[in-house]
């Protein structure tokens, strides 16, 4: 026995030697809960893709900033006509596409066209369809036309789905994704690992990190184990659930709580009766308590909403209190519905644990208004065809990630079946608008018609449980939008 | 022996088929479109319906079943339809990992279960066999997410002598594949041994209860060679049934185990085919397991034969 316990103890040291030795580290392993389904951001809607690729494999004209602001990209600067149509991006020289290729003008011109052909796949083709012309005026320099102002152009063109990609390339990205960033992909063990290295060529100040696995952790039981061990070293959010008290109080560890762009909401189908009523929509609006779901479906991190606004954007208004949590009121409303004696409906719920556990919260908040609530679990298949497709449910709760997407409401078609020519009309100006002051003060207008009119209720923003060793630096404190952006990450002492 | 070959044979082949249509008709009746999953919120309805046309999604359903069959026939498995692979790469991935777990789970649990239910067979209701049974019930009833779990903070995050999870490939040589295997080798053996071992132990009591053992104890063999040699020979009929069933079990049906170990075997592959309705990766799965399980039930009945010498002659 004793002779065990010396060579555990030896090896334990010299494990604990070995791992000193590498001082400054280069090296990262990264925990995700879900793996992509393939690597290229412009065929395919999965959060994952994004997470692995975005600035560190794919660049876009422009790009996203930790805080949500627009930077340059691939596009050093650019310049914007009077009439705000017509915008001329001056790309920056010596790009290279990891296969070697040179990035020019005509990449630029390929990957926009595509995006807005006819036939095109891209998941966010909506972000190009106010593109009437590309135009690579010469191998540096792009003018695009655009039908109109566009207020949030230069925000789109650093969105996930509208990198660069080169016409060679484009159609094998999926698999072996070739792009102008900082990392290049080494190799892709499916169901396992994604393995970035740092690009030698890279235009741009180069990665700090020499190599970066995004290794796949489905399970949140695993997840505390893994970093315990120091087999993983970051989750850019973790799926802590209970487990993260474990975590925050290990000095190890440093556990950064941000905000995403997830606007969680009680989505309600406003064409069916009885919800079709303001007076029961405002019912349900006055009868939920959000403090008790935010304890129940996000350890009591999230951020209360009042409207579908992310609370970290610029021009958020706090609109928490326009219907505060009023049993007595909200039986009032019923009453005046006409509907004193409550009535019975379904709430479909996605297998998230903020839908399931705030689900059960919710049912039992309305049930005090005599609102008999049935919860129907389905998977996310089954809520993308029934209720998203079909519009066939009353009740869901659903996480909306897209940055800036307030304008969903306006859609024809959407799933909420909302429809208010005040709000539509309040979205079509934003839309052309690109004075910024002017910009948040429709955008605050919008979030003000959206939470007295309830064609949702509003309940949190989800956050983003960021937990990485305390030796890391520059990890994403918030996900403005879902990315684990490594270009500035490196190991300190 | 040949025509009770061709029998099995015959039933083999109806099996595969019959599971074919069920297969595909269940994957049918589930609500969902692939197409619209890969697509998301945002797509609009044309674009969702020009992907499905791409994926062949719109052909009529006859004609779709035909085509998965003919290609199965053709040992040509399909292409996913979210890693746009085809499926036999990513079955062959998966195998890699799958079947040695499932080899070395069987093998530790059969090292483990066929001692101990002799040792208990032969100490009927003494204290050794009380106590053995109850280790046994305890590994049968313990959940082995849970003694995974425990097996991580032991041996990975406190001892540090295996990692925590995750499966570097074999390409990173055999040693460190096999290390990240040992853990949940052993969560998965638990149980299965403990099965095993009750099983073992009351075929072997019953057949020590057999004329033929008390003849062979009369006529003055020493008890150990009777139970080695004569008794456990003729227990192992019950206990290669249930090795069979085990070994099926362990190649596919350890997602969980899979999961916290977040290994990438063929369990969790078929578990996020099935949440993607990627319909394909399904179907040609679940019909490369049905032929291996019933490749197994082959093998376990011939060797029923080769260990009982009366089974080779009959019809």
């Amino acid at each position: 026995m004793k002779l065990w316990k010396t060579i555990l103890a030896a090896a334990t040291l010299s494990l604990a030697a070995a791992t000193s030795a590498f001082a400054a580290r280069t090296d990262l392993t990264l925990g995700i809960v879900l793996e992509p389904p393939h690597l290229d951001p412009t065929a395919g809607a999965a959060a994952a893709i994004g997470e692995v690729t975005y600035a560190n494999v794919f660049e876009g004209l422009t790009r996203i900033d930790d805080n949500g602001q627009v930077q340059p990209a691939l596009a050093e600067s650019w310049a914007v006509s009077d009439d705000g149509k017509v915008y001329t991006f001056k790309m920056h020289s010596g790009v290279k596409f990891h296969d070697g290729s040179a990035f020019s003008a005509d990449d630029v011109k390929f990957s926009l066209d595509r995006a807005r052909a006819k036939d095109s796949l891209n998941p966010q083709k909506q972000l190009f369809a106010h593109i009437t012309d590309v135009t690579a005026v010469d191998p540096a320099t792009v003018k695009v036309t655009l039908d109109g102002p566009q207020g949030s152009f230069l925000y789109d063109m650093g969105q996930v789905a509208a990198v660069i990609v080169a016409k060679g390339s484009a159609d094998g990205n999926k698999d072996k994704p070739i792009g102008t960033g900082p990392f290049k992909l080494d190799h892709w063990a499916k169901g396992s690992e994604i393995t970035l290295v740092k690009n030698p060529d890279y235009w741009g100040t180069p990665a700090a990190l020499d190599k970066a696995t995004f290794r796949i952790v489905p399970d949140a039981a695993a997840a505390v184990p893994a970093l315990l061990s120091g087999d993983i070293q970051a989750f850019a959010n973790m799926p802590a659930q209970d487990a993260l008290g474990q975590v925050q109080s290990d000095p190890r560890f440093s556990v950064v709580i941000g905000s995403t762009e997830g606007e969680t909401i009680l989505s309600i189908n406003n064409k069916k009766p009885p919800f079709d009523k303001l007076a029961v929509r405002q019912a349900l609006a006055s009868a939920i308590d959000r403090s008790a779901i935010i304890a129940a479906a996000s350890n009591g991190l999230g951020k209360p909403i009042g409207s579908h606004f992310s609370p970290g954007d610029a021009g958020y208004v706090d609109l928490t209190g326009v219907y505060p949590h009023d049993i007595a009121k909200a039986k009032a409303y019923l009453k005046e519905a006409g509907l004193e004696n409550g009535f019975s409906a379904t709430i479909k719920l996605p297998p998230v644990p903020y839908a399931r556990d705030g689900g059960q919260v919710i049912q039992s908040q309305l049930k005090e208004i005599g609102v008999d609530l049935q919860i129907i679990p389905v998977e996310w298949a089954e809520w993308l065809s029934q209720v998203f497709t079909n519009k066939d449910y009353d009740l869901t709760i659903v996480s909306h990630v897209e940055p800036n997407d307030i304008d969903i409401y306006s859609r024809p078609g959407y799933y909420f079946q909302y429809d208010n020519p005040k709000f539509n009309d309040v979205i079509k100006q934003l839309g052309t608008t690109v004075d910024k002051d002017k910009r948040l003060e429709l955008l605050g207008e919008a979030q003000k018609i959206l939470a007295h009119d309830v064609p949702a209720v509003y309940l949190f923003e989800l956050p983003k449980i960021g937990v990485w060793d305390a030796k890391l630096q520059g990890m994403w404190t918030n996900w403005p939008i879902e990315a684990d952006d490594l270009t500035k990450v490196k190991w300190t002492d | 022996m040949t025509a009770y070959l061709l029998k099995r044979l015959i039933i083999a082949a109806l099996t595969l088929v019959l599971a074919s249509m069920v297969v595909f008709a269940v994957m049918e009746v589930l609500p969902g479109d692939p197409a619209r999953l890969m697509l998301g919120l945002n797509a609009s309805a044309e674009q969702v319906e020009a992907l499905r046309n791409q994926m062949g999604l719109n052909a009529p359903l006859m004609l779709r079943y035909l085509h998965w069959v003919g290609g199965l026939l053709n040992l040509d498995f399909g292409r996913s339809y979210t890693y746009s692979v085809p499926v036999i790469d990513l079955v062959r991935e998966r195998i890699a990992v799958s079947l040695p777990l499932a080899l070395i789970a069987l093998a530790l649990s059969t090292i483990i279960a066929i001692p101990v239910g002799v040792f208990s067979a032969s100490r009927q209701g003494r204290a050794g066999d009380t106590l053995a049974m109850g280790a046994a019930q305890l590994g049968v009833a313990v959940p082995n997410f849970w003694f995974a779990l425990m097996l991580i903070y032991l041996f990975a995050v406190w001892l540090r002598l295996v990692p925590a999870g995750g499966f570097p490939g074999w390409g990173a040589g055999i040693w460190p594949a096999l290390k990240s295997l040992i853990l949940p080798a052993i969560a998965l053996a638990l149980p299965q041994a403990a099965i095993l071992g009750r099983v073992a132990r009351s075929a072997l009591i019953e057949v020590l209860n057999e004329d033929y053992i008390r003849t062979a104890r009369a006529k003055g063999l020493p008890y150990r060679a009777v139970l080695w040699r004569h008794a456990l020979r003729n227990a192992m009929i019950p206990v290669l049934t249930i090795l069979g069933l085990q070994f099926a079990f362990l190649l596919a049906g350890t997602i969980i185990i899979e999961n916290v170990f977040y290994l990438p075997g063929l369990g969790r592959l078929i578990f996020q085919a099935i949440t993607q309705r990627d319909l394909i990766v399904v179907e040609s799965i679940v019909m490369l397991l049905v032929a291996a399980v019933i490749l197994i039930n082959l093998l376990v009945d011939f060797s029923y034969a080769i260990v009982d010498p009366r089974l080779r002659g009959r019809q």
